[in-house]
């Protein structure tokens, strides 16, 4: 049946088991990869913003967010996770630079920021619960508001809540190949500290779109 | 660089065959999957055909098993928990793993060229996150007070505590979104895989039409299930924590309600892009194996790559057209409507396609052909109809008939079965390194095909005649009763059907393990998958192959008068 093909084994130039071909393009797969990860997170955030922005807009009435929700709390809060950002930056550019005792030192500031962060949220989460938002009833200075405040505030905080918390943990994984100087090699050896760099970048990015449709507006 | 998708063989059992990182290993366990599943989404089936033909009547064989209480008739209860296993397990259970899982993990490294996936763990983590998807549905019909019985669309206010007090609903929304997370690692390692590991030479314009549709079904997999994804959670958050996101004002004791459209609105966000999920690999499949067997090059391949990018592009945004009755203020239906017809423009581009390449092409009307020739036919019939559906005036009379009923069951079930049928008995030489029986798969095919086009074609008349769906028994209605006998001749042709797929089990059983040995090309096409040897070795191909030329490089006249093709790893003569 094959008359007169050469199968392809013998055709081939001997190659390297992943051959250098202007057509890969130049992201490495895990960078690829994170970005398609991020996209998909980003439409589950879209999910839920969307309806939360259904839920606010049909309904017949819906507090004013900065009566019930620590504006200026969350704001300090947001401005240490944009600060933790930055530490990531420092991070990935020490790696680069085969600086294992910068890595360490900024993957370090990173993880205190989200920690501080998560510590925030719990805080507020506490107070809330007490002041009368719960996540099913919602009573604010003794009188009953649209539960709907309280469930899409707890679900779409929580979600971002979360992705905080595996964030930390990630990067403490991180951390731990990094003290082990890992990713302090040169070459591709620093991509892990960019890959989490990336998932904290978003992790931030969505903050500042939930704390402005959720608090501010 | 990236080389850690190449891995050493495996040796223990456990690691070669059940949390096997194979790419080939993990298709085949995602095939056995997906084909139980169907058996069972199939049997569920003929239940509800047999309750539609002869209500009341005890199902036969097994009916006293599965309902002792009722001493083997489907109660009402039942009948809802069957049609809604049904759909979800046909669409997430049966096709997903079958048609996506399965083929894709099998044909995507093969056909460019590659060692594996790119992450193989993850390619695992796929596999056993869709079983364990597949548990929590399976055991969602045995828990108290219920399984679901929402429909596989599941609609508040059905399916919150309002309207399903069992548990099995939650475990419902529980499964799918498993399921999802599934279909989502296997898409990220899919996209990623087709960017990343295309051998030397495979450049866009020249990989096969299976994984172009392989890599948009993955790219809708990726953006959409996520919104399903939260659709579900806040699903599970009502049913579990009492929120009412879904639940209206009207039907609580007091407060200020939720909204049951914004789930419909998530849900077809995902629902509408989910269709085409199924469909896009199947036109893959049918695009390049019109060309194999007519012995031609595929007509128009750039059109049908643009072509399928636009649908893929355009899904997103007519998911409207399942919400017209919903009250959809009449700019928004409108435009959906508007948007929802042009999505036929580039499906008409494939349709032409097709046809072109079929035309004055040698034809070898082997299974996997009859089986691609056949997704023409019954897609055609369920696109026409969509036309009706997508029209505002004519769907608010046939929304929730068996219109519908037969017109997704031919655009999406029939067209993604017989497309993943056209690739079961395509790939299997190269699986199972033993060929399928041709003589069996030709009965399979027309004792498939006959009945399969009459159940569905029955279903247009019935539902424009006003039946609707989900109903229990029609014959309890009385201006329903004179549609009875057309129920009856579906069930009859149902049954036809579903007796077929035996043949189909038989053939696959005894072929794998009793076939003849299968010649290393069998069907004389060029694609990288057949220049290996079989049963293909652990690394794919011995050097990773240098691609020369396109994969449809068939009765080209400059390969002489004694070949009509060539492989993609050898130079066009001249
Ligand atoms: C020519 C293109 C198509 C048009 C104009 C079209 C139009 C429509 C419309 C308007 C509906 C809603 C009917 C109603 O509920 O009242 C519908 C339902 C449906 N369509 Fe299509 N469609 C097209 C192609 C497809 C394709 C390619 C698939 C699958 C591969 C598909 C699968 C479905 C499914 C599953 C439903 C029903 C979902 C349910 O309610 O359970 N359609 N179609
Ligand atoms: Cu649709």
């Amino acid at each position: 049946m094959d008359s007169g093909h050469v199968a392809a084994a013998d055709h081939a130039a001997p190659q390297t088991s992943v051959p250098e071909d202007p057509h890969f393009g130049k992201a490495s797969g895990g960078k690829v990869g994170m970005w398609i990860f991020i996209a998909q997170d980003g439409m589950s955030f879209g999910g839920l913003l969307f309806a939360y922005g259904i839920l606010r807009a049909t309904a017949t009435e819906w507090p004013v967010p900065s009566d019930i929700l620590g504006i200026a709390l969350t704001a300090i809060a947001t401005f240490i996770l944009i600060c933790s950002s930055l530490s990531m930056v420092f991070a990935v550019e020490a790696a680069e630079k085969r600086d294992q005792v910068g890595l360490v030192r900024w993957l370090m500031v990173t993880i205190a920021g989200g920690l501080l962060f998560l510590g925030v949220q719990v805080w507020e989460y506490m107070h809330l619960v007490h002041a009368g938002i719960g996540f099913a009833e919602c009573t604010w200075e003794g009188e009953t508001v649209n539960s709907l405040f309280g469930s899409t505030f707890y679900a779409v905080t929580g979600f971002h809540g979360m992705h905080v918390t595996a964030g930390v943990i990630y990067l403490m994984c991180i951390l731990r190949g990094a003290m082990k100087g890992k990713y302090t090699q040169g070459g591709t050896s620093s991509s892990p500290v960019e890959l989490v760099g990336l998932f904290w970048h978003f992790v931030d990015l969505v903050w500042i779109l939930v704390f402005t449709f959720i608090y501010l507006l | 660089m990236t080389s850690d998708h190449i891995h050493p063989e495996p040796t223990t059992f456990l690691k070669k065959h059940v949390f096997s990182v194979d790419h080939k290993v993990i298709a085949k366990q995602f095939l056995w999957f997906g084909l139980v599943w169907l058996g069972i989404g199939g049997i569920m089936a003929m239940m509800l055909r047999w309750q539609l033909a002869n209500p009341g009547v005890p199902v036969p064989l097994f009916g006293k098993l599965l309902f002792p209480r009722t001493s083997g008739v489907i109660d009402p209860a039942s009948y809802n928990t069957l049609f809604t296993m049904h759909g979800t397990i046909m669409i997430f259970l049966g096709l997903t793993p079958a048609m996506i899982g399965a083929l894709g993990n099998w044909s995507i490294p093969l056909m460019i060229g590659a060692r594996d996936m790119i992450f193989p763990t993850l390619n695992m983590l796929s596999f056993w996150t869709m079983v364990m998807g597949g548990a929590v549905g399976f055991y969602s019909l045995f828990v108290p007070l219920g399984a679901t019985e929402a429909g596989w669309t599941g609609y508040p206010t059905l399916s919150t505590t309002v309207g399903a007090v069992g548990q099995g609903e939650t475990l419902w929304a529980i499964a799918v979104f498993l399921i999802g997370a599934s279909s989502i690692m296997g898409g990220i390692n899919y996209i990623t895989t087709v960017i990343r590991l295309r051998c030397p030479g495979m450049h866009w314009m020249r990989l096969p039409l299976t994984v172009w549709g392989l890599f948009l079904t993955s790219i809708l997999n990726v953006l959409f299930i996520p919104v399903i994804g939260s659709a579900m959670i806040i699903l599970v958050l009502d049913r579990v924590f009492g929120t009412t996101f879904y639940v209206p004002a009207s039907i609580m004791s007091g407060g200020t309600g939720g909204d049951p459209i914004l789930y419909q609105h998530l849900f077809w966000i995902f629902g509408h892009p989910e269709v085409y999920i199924l469909i896009l690999p199947a036109w893959g499949v049918v695009c390049d194996l019109l060309s194999f067997f007519a012995r031609k090059p595929a007509f128009g391949y750039r059109a049908s790559v643009g072509a399928m990018v636009a649908v893929t592009v355009l899904s997103a945004v007519v998911y409207g057209h399942h919400m017209f009755t919903t009250g959809l203020s009449a700019m928004l239906g409108e435009s959906f409507m508007l948007l929802t017809m042009i999505i036929s423009v580039p499906a008409e581009v494939l349709f032409f396609n097709w046809l072109h390449t079929l035309w004055k092409g040698n034809l070898r009307l082997t299974t996997p052909m009859l089986f691609a020739m056949s997704v023409i036919f019954v897609f055609g019939l369920g696109g026409l109809t969509g036309i009706y559906l997508a029209t505002i005036g004519t769907d608010i009379f046939l929304h929730d008939t068996y219109f519908v009923v037969g017109h997704f069951h031919l655009t999406m079930a029939a067209s993604a079965l017989f497309g993943t049928f056209a690739a079961v008995y395509f790939w299997f030489p190269k699986m199972f390194g033993r060929m399928m029986s041709e003589r069996l798969g030709k009965l399979h095919f027309w004792l498939s095909f006959v009945p399969l086009v009459i159940v569905f074609c029955i279903m247009f008349i019935s539902g424009y005649a006003g039946m609707p769906r989900r109903y229990y028994d029609h014959t309890s209605t009385e201006y329903l009763r004179p549609l009875q006998h057309l129920n009856v001749a579906t069930s009859v042709a149902a049954f036809l059907l579903g007796a077929a797929q035996l043949i189909f089990v038989y053939n696959f059983i005894k072929s794998r393990w009793w076939g003849e040995p299968a010649p290393q090309n069998p069907w004389e096409v060029g694609t990288l998958d057949w220049t290996t040897e079989t049963p293909v070795p652990h690394y794919n191909f011995k050097t990773i192959p240098v691609v020369q030329c396109g994969p449809h490089e068939f009765s080209n006249p400059v390969l002489g008068p004694d070949t009509d093709w060539i492989y993609q790893t050898e130079k066009l003569p001249g």
